[in-house]
């Protein structure tokens, strides 16, 4: 992937929040870019700005400071219908299953919601397409009836990678995506999207403070502490070489990993 | 559906349904059983309860018949209870939304004009808009829905705010939904629950106000209601003190029961809140 032009390239992002009086830096001139269809891992301890970055990306926060240009667009300046349509490219899965869905919504129309905004397609072609969505993530087309707190946590967090998937977007960010996953639906749900990845070369941004999970779908890792990305490279290499102090102190505290 | 099953199993929520759907068929049958008017004198004056077959409950000092007041009254209060509670929350929850969703100076702008409203009790509020205005049905239900409301606006604010910070704002936000459609679709049928287990409370603070206003002499003179039975009979409160009493147990079963009600809404919700 190298010599291509970057996907997505953020400069310079800086963020502060003011929090009781105080001010806490939650982006520190945060600066990376990612190729497409590649998978870029962002590690870090709690508090360290991998949320505050994601939300950045996908314009839920605005940066004090930085740019962000994605295929060639500056992110930051787009505003109202130019950049809900933009949005089609640049999806997100949450931490949180069931709180990243209306209490109130079905299956059926939590995709539908997607395809209406950015399709131009009927009401018909919407469920079709809707039953094809649920196939892709592995879900039964007869869920799509179901209310979403009816469903396991784990069938959920496949509607919502459906729910990404349905704008056909280039990078998807995933935000602690498999967190709330017990162990053996993280194991599949990881699977899906690498297969996903494979057959439509998206890029992901994999947010996440469980390194082991990270290594097992990134390309690249990038790692943060304190706001900063204190380092970034191949996944293989930070992995088996970290140079900086956090990066260190994150492997180490990987049980299971055997260097 | 599982809301109203879990509403049935709470006995304040099945004690004030009943009391309501009682109260809510006297009113609706006030004209079937009584289809002359209520104003008309019926029979001899100052007859008390139990003694004619024709006037169970007696009749007062112009000899109109307590019975026919006491059904026409409950429509008469239900009615403005409900459409007092009505206006105020539809306004108290649009101003609310505005202001949670707005923020910065509109929000501080409507909430100062909140303060403003709320600082002035209620019931003068609708007392000095009643004596400029002049008493009529709609002017009465204006008057009480001037002075409710704020409650519904603060709420509504509260939930709008707490809820523009939830995931599946932000997810709706992430897949390009027009902001005005996530506030009608998103927001606004999340926030409202427990605007509407306010209500309630708001119908038996209006149905006691309008109860008072009429008490003064400033309901519209052209209907029953309790408040003006009360009022008329307080001048011979020693002789024939059932005329008073009579419609004041109405009042109270009205507000008993519209207080059941209410606990038994919030109880409900509150479960449905933990289970999701």
């Amino acid at each position: 992937m190298m010599g291509m032009t970057p996907l997505l390239v953020a400069a310079d992002l800086s963020k502060t929040f003011a929090k009781g009086g105080g001010r806490v830096v939650a982006l520190d001139h945060a600066s990376f870019d990612i190729a497409a269809g590649e998978t870029l891992g962002l590690v870090g301890p709690s508090g360290s700005g991998k949320s505050t970055l994601a939300r950045i990306l996908l314009r839920l926060i605005e940066p004090d400071g930085g740019s962000v240009r994605f295929a060639g667009v500056d992110l930051l300046a787009l505003k109202g219908a130019r950049l809900r349509a933009m949005r089609a490219r640049i999806q997100m899965v949450f931490q949180e299953p069931l709180a990243a869905f209306n209490p109130r919504a079905t299956v059926a129309g939590a995709l539908d919601d997607p395809l209406r905004i950015h399709g131009r397609m009927d009401r018909h072609g919407r469920k079709t397409a809707i039953a094809g969505l649920l196939e892709r993530v592995g879900l039964d087309a007869s869920l799509a009836g179901r209310a979403i707190h009816e469903i396991s946590g784990g069938q959920r967090q496949r509607v919502a990678v459906a729910r990404a998937l349905a704008t056909k977007p280039d990078l998807i960010v995933l935000d602690e995506a498999v967190s709330a996953l017990d162990m053996s639906v993280r194991g599949q749900v990881l699977q899906l999207l690498v297969d996903l990845q494979r057959e439509d070369g998206i890029a992901y941004i994999f947010v996440s403070h469980d390194l082991a999970v990270v290594r097992a779908v990134a390309h690249r890792i990038a790692i943060m502490e304190a706001g900063r990305i204190v380092e970034i490279g191949p996944a293989q290499e930070v992995i088996e070489n970290p140079r900086s102090a956090t990066g260190k102190a994150l492997i180490s505290a990987v049980p299971r990993l055997r260097l | 559906m599982t809301l109203l099953i879990r509403f049935l199993r709470s006995p304040e929520g099945v004690a004030g349904l009943v009391l309501l759907g009682l109260l809510i068929s006297v009113a609706l049958l006030a004209s079937v059983f009584f289809p002359r008017d209520p104003l008309s004198i019926a029979g001899p004056a100052l007859l008390p309860p139990f003694q004619d077959r024709a006037f169970p409950l007696g009749t007062d000092r112009l000899g109109r018949d307590v019975l026919a007041g006491l059904m026409h009254g409950a429509r008469a209060s239900l009615a403005v209870g409900i459409a007092a509670t009505l206006v105020a929350m539809v306004v108290g929850a649009l101003v609310g939304t505005i202001a949670g969703f707005a923020g910065g100076i509109v929000d501080e702008a409507l909430m100062r004009i909140v303060d403003a409203f709320q600082i002035v009790p209620g019931f003068l509020l609708a007392l000095a808009f009643v004596s400029v205005v002049g008493a009529s049905l709609l002017v009465v239900i204006l008057a009480i829905a001037l002075g409710a409301w704020t409650g519904p606006a603060r709420l509504a604010r509260a939930e709008v705010l707490s809820i523009r910070e939830r995931d599946y704002v932000a997810a709706a936000r992430v897949i390009g939904m027009h902001p005005l459609e996530i506030a009608i679709r998103e927001v606004l049928p999340n926030a409202l629950p427990p605007v509407l287990a306010l209500g309630s409370v708001i119908v038996a603070g209006a149905v006691l106000t309008e109860a008072a206003l009429s008490f003064l002499g400033l309901g519209d003179p052209n209907l029953v209601t309790w408040g003006s039975m009360i009022a008329e009979g307080r001048n011979v409160l020693r002789t024939a003190p059932f005329l008073s009493i009579i419609p004041g147990i109405g009042l109270v079963l009205t507000v008993l029961g519209i207080y059941l009600f209410s606990e038994g809404l919030g109880e409900a919700l509150a479960r449905r809140r933990i289970r999701a």
